[in-house]
């Protein structure tokens, strides 16, 4: 995880187009400014940022199979719950199925786990549009690739 | 037209709370109900899923941005109930 930049994936360890699903793992940073607000003391994992991965993880499952043509923007989160605390250093593993495909939007079920104990979970829905400008299709490619997933990975998942 | 048209009226009281008897065939979804387009998000999934169907929104939306077509033919629930029954009709052909 990259806090700092709001890159909340390290990795993509799965994609299965054909299943619908994708299974990504981002560590929590063992030290990071975003603990020393979230709280003083007692370092933990925000809540917003544990969606914002299951939001992105949901993002790359659909980017993937709109083959890069299409970009999602987060709408809504539903049925969202923090389990358990998440600390520094943890390993996350982020998993999310697409549950609909609608016209311009996916509704998907997220969660995320941490040595196999599920820490917390949402509904997920994205709207999805064209790419606003030329500039952000470019860096979300760049992006991709940072995660390991490219144009030809997606057409082959 | 009817069992649809109380499908999606019951489905938008739900999603929006909005009193189910404020709700007539001739309201618009957006002018008279006041549904913003998050919840018709909120909506429209619903809808595909009671009908089995994917309301084509998008085409929809550039129709009447085009001016090929008004938000009355999509947007009064007797349209939208209409366009439904269509949808539903062409899936089973």
């Amino acid at each position: 995880m990259r806090l700092e930049y709001f890159q909340l994936i390290d990795r993509i360890v799965d994609l299965d187009l054909a299943e619908r699903r994708i299974s990504c793992e981002a560590t929590v940073p063992s030290a990071s400014t975003v603990f020393e607000g979230h709280f003083p003391g007692f370092p933990l994992m925000p809540g917003v940022l544990l969606i914002e991965a299951m939001a992105q993880t949901s993002g790359w499952l659909i980017t993937a199979m709109n083959r890069f043509e299409r970009m999602p923007f987060l709408a809504s989160v539903k049925e969202a719950k923090m389990r358990t605390f998440v600390l520094p250093g943890y390993v996350l593993n982020i998993e999310s199925k697409l549950v609909h495909e609608g016209s311009g939007y996916a509704v998907l079920d997220a969660k995320v786990k941490n040595n196999g104990k599920q820490v917390c979970d949402a509904t997920i829905t994205l709207r999805v549009m064209e790419f606003p400008n030329k500039e952000l299709a470019g860096e979300m490619l760049k992006l991709a690739a940072r995660v390991g997933l490219t144009p030809e990975a997606a057409l082959n998942a | 037209m009817s069992s649809t048209f109380e499908t999606i009226a019951n489905i938008i009281a739900e999603t929006c709370d909005i009193p189910r008897d404020s709700i007539t065939p001739e309201s618009h979804a957006i002018n008279d109900l006041g549904i913003d387009s998050l919840d018709f998000l909120d909506i429209a999934f619903a809808i595909d899923k009671a009908f089995g169907i994917k309301l084509p929104l998008e085409q929809w939306t550039q129709e009447v941005s085009d001016g090929k077509a008004t938000t009355d033919q999509y947007f009064v629930l007797k349209n939208l109930a209409a366009r439904i029954d269509e949808l539903v009709a062409a899936k089973g052909a």
